[in-house]
């Protein structure tokens, strides 16, 4: 899934006021070395076999973690979360730490494919956002820690009069009338975002009820957008080809910061969010190794230094004041209280549900 | 036009002079089953499997009802009723495979006749002309074009330079995708066109018209006989890759004039409806067997008939 492909230099929507608020009480919390939980290991040097996605950690981060540590990191990456469930599924066990996003946690922790060594009680646990603790693909955080996360929103240009009223995915939906639209190939987003302007509440877009489903296709019915393409929307929407775009928080940033008339939007019947997660391969073979490795990178300045590599949001509390102006400073990235909330986990149905998303989708590309 | 799909009569003397070892065939004949046969098989056998309850993938159960599905919807309003959605994006990677094979023919043929009549020095020259997209990858390409035909963009630019004030869009519409389609598979009928053409015997259309033949005549009476196999094959291989195209319909289309692959892509993808991308690909398979096999027929008819 494209969506789910973290893309380097992207910034994003920290969401969570609270992180960049509660800073002082936790920031002093360090690595290793001060963990109050006797049980958890200390690091003895050795090694780390970490399993990630292409370009999605700081090569210096990784260096700094030898240097205080003493283990030394060895990177594999993948391209997608299918791919990284093939390998562990066909029996690689040469790694320690992978990375799986929402859905491939729950898939992985269904299948027995991740360690179960409640991340919530190590020493940096405490660092996790409350709002990150009780997810759907792991409550309580027994197997994974939040590494980073962003949303699916919408960019408006400012200078439109059609995109600049929009504050809804009721508008979204409308403004391909008057104004040209771009939306992402992405038929869990399309069809989600039809479903909530359609008055389907956020814990209802599994649903199987086939109305539902009817009523989000009618309106899509009415939909014809200027592409449906989920590359080179921020090239489009910067030089103002299109008005309007279905777009990922990170890649808006990237449009604001060469056009400044581009503007993320919260649409107010809720949207999509994503998030990554560093999790233990069953049968690690470091599994000290790793823990001590997921604790660390629950450090505040951590989870910093990896936002501003990745230009995503983390969910580490006390990691603001560490992160780059450039993130902090942007409109989307000082998310109000009210706006974290209306951002919700991309929905995972049953095979039942995702048949009936499928069917709306392909109506709807092939009435274009 | 003849398409001669027989093999070469063959003799079992292998031994003869400048012939080699059958044993030689092992290694390629072996990729090439690993390769085009053994994937192929797999996909026959997935389209009848049925799909597990979590996640991609198959589960070893037979299940036949996905050849049902491409032609009966059902509907979210309960009914039930014949679905013309696949037919009608396979109606459209025909049309537009077809659209795509006429105009590189007729692009094809001058150029190839026009390289082949050169001194043999610019020929190569001119060849090596013709390959050079192939050094950069179809994607950067086809990026390239986008740029080329945004209303944003150089063809765009020039429209308002020369003071059309009307709504310049040819990106994101069926034109642009043909026109990537074009562009795309060009050299792949200029090629074959112009290896047959370069062993025609110009000699002979000198003939022609030392016999009083008009120009038209010698092309359609003399040269365009002599290079028919190297255009079979141009249209080969022009049409049925141009089927299962992928990127021009996605990128330059805007997404919206679906080919068959783009279907078959968000089953195998988001969907997680393997079987039935399978499904959708063995149909497209037997079309596209069923329509070469009649072409070849036609051709052997119009040969005999002919002699």
């Amino acid at each position: 899934m494209k969506f789910f492909t973290p893309k380097v230099g992207m910034a994003i929507a920290l969401a969570a006021a609270v992180s960049l608020g509660l800073s002082a009480c936790s920031s002093s919390s360090s690595t290793t070395s001060a963990s109050s939980s006797t049980e958890f290991p200390t690091a003895k040097g050795g090694e780390l076999n970490l399993y990630n996605w292409t370009n999605y950690i700081d090569p210096a981060q990784l260096k700094a973690f030898t240097a205080e540590t003493g283990i030394k990191v060895n990177l594999d990456t993948f391209d997608s979360n299918e791919t990284l469930l093939a390998k562990l599924q066909a029996g690689a066990t040469g790694y320690d730490v992978i990375v799986p996003s929402d859905y491939m946690v729950a898939q992985m922790v269904t299948l027995g494919l991740l360690e179960k060594v409640d991340v919530a009680s190590f020493p940096n646990g405490k660092n996790i956002d409350p709002n990150f603790m009780d997810v759907y693909w792991d409550k309580g955080r027994q197997y994974t820690a939040p590494y980073m996360y962003g949303t699916t929103g919408i960019g408006v240009n400012m200078k439109d009069p059609i995109a600049s009223k929009i504050t809804s995915w009721k508008d979204f939906f409308a403004a391909a009338k008057g104004t040209s639209v771009d939306v992402l190939k992405d038929q869990t987003e399309v069809v989600s975002a039809a479903l909530r302007a359609t008055g389907v509440a956020a814990a209802d877009l599994c649903t199987e009820d086939k109305s539902k489903y009817a009523a989000a296709q009618k309106l899509l019915d009415t939909f014809k957008p200027k592409v449906i393409n989920s590359d080179g929307g921020i090239e489009r929407m910067v030089k103002e080809s299109s008005m309007v775009r279905m777009a990922w928080n990170g890649s808006v940033h990237r449009m604001t910061v060469d056009n400044p008339n581009i503007k993320y939007v919260f649409p107010s019947e809720g949207l999509n969010f994503w998030a990554d997660n560093l999790a233990i391969a069953k049968g690690a073979k470091n599994l000290d190794n790793a823990k001590i490795f997921i604790n660390w990178m629950l450090d505040p300045k951590q989870g910093a230094v990896a936002t501003n590599f990745t230009g995503y949001a983390n969910a580490v509390l006390g990691s603001g004041p560490f992160m780059d102006e450039a993130i902090k400073n942007d409109p989307a990235i000082n998310t109000t209280p009210e706006n974290a909330k209306l951002a919700t986990p991309t929905p995972n149905c049953s095979t039942a549900a995702r048949d009936l998303y499928t069917e709306v989708f392909t109506s709807w590309t092939s009435s274009q | 036009m003849t398409l001669d799909l027989s093999l070469p009569t063959t003799h079992d003397d292998s031994q003869a002079p400048g012939k080699t070892s059958k044993w030689l065939a092992v290694v390629p004949m072996a990729f090439l089953s690993m390769t085009v046969a053994i994937p192929l098989i797999i996909i026959f056998v997935y389209s009848f499997l049925a799909r597990p309850s979590l996640g991609a993938g198959v589960v070893w159960k037979f299940d036949p009802t996905h050849y049902v599905k491409i032609f009966i919807q059902d509907r979210l309003d309960g009914t039930r009723s014949f679905d013309t959605r696949y037919l009608k994006v396979i109606w459209n990677s025909f049309l537009y495979s077809g659209i795509t094979t006429i105009a590189t023919l007729v692009l094809a043929i001058p150029v190839a006749l026009w390289i082949a009549t050169r001194d043999p020095r610019k020929r190569v020259l001119l060849v090596f002309l013709v390959t050079l997209p192939f050094w950069t990858s179809i994607l950067i390409r086809t990026y390239a074009i986008t740029e080329l035909l945004d209303e944003k963009g150089v063809l765009g630019k020039i429209a308002t330079a020369v003071g059309y004030n009307g709504h310049f869009q040819i990106l994101y519409t069926p034109t642009a995708t043909i026109l990537g389609l074009i562009y795309t598979f060009l050299p792949f009928m200029i090629l074959p066109i112009y290896s047959s053409a370069e062993r025609f015997d110009f000699r002979f259309a000198e003939a022609g018209y030392d016999l009083g033949a008009r120009k038209m005549t010698v092309l359609f009476r003399i040269v365009l006989p002599q290079i028919a196999p190297g255009v079979m094959a141009g249209v080969a291989l022009v049409f049925i890759p141009g089927l299962g195209s992928f990127l021009q319909p996605d990128m330059l289309g805007g997404g919206k004039t679906n080919m068959i692959a783009n279907v078959v892509a968000n089953n195998y993808g988001q969907a997680r409806n393997w079987p039935f991308g399978s499904a959708l690909s063995v149909l497209l398979c037997v079309i596209t067997l069923i329509a070469t096999l009649m072409l070849s027929v036609a051709a052997r008819k119009r040969k005999a008939s002919r002699s």
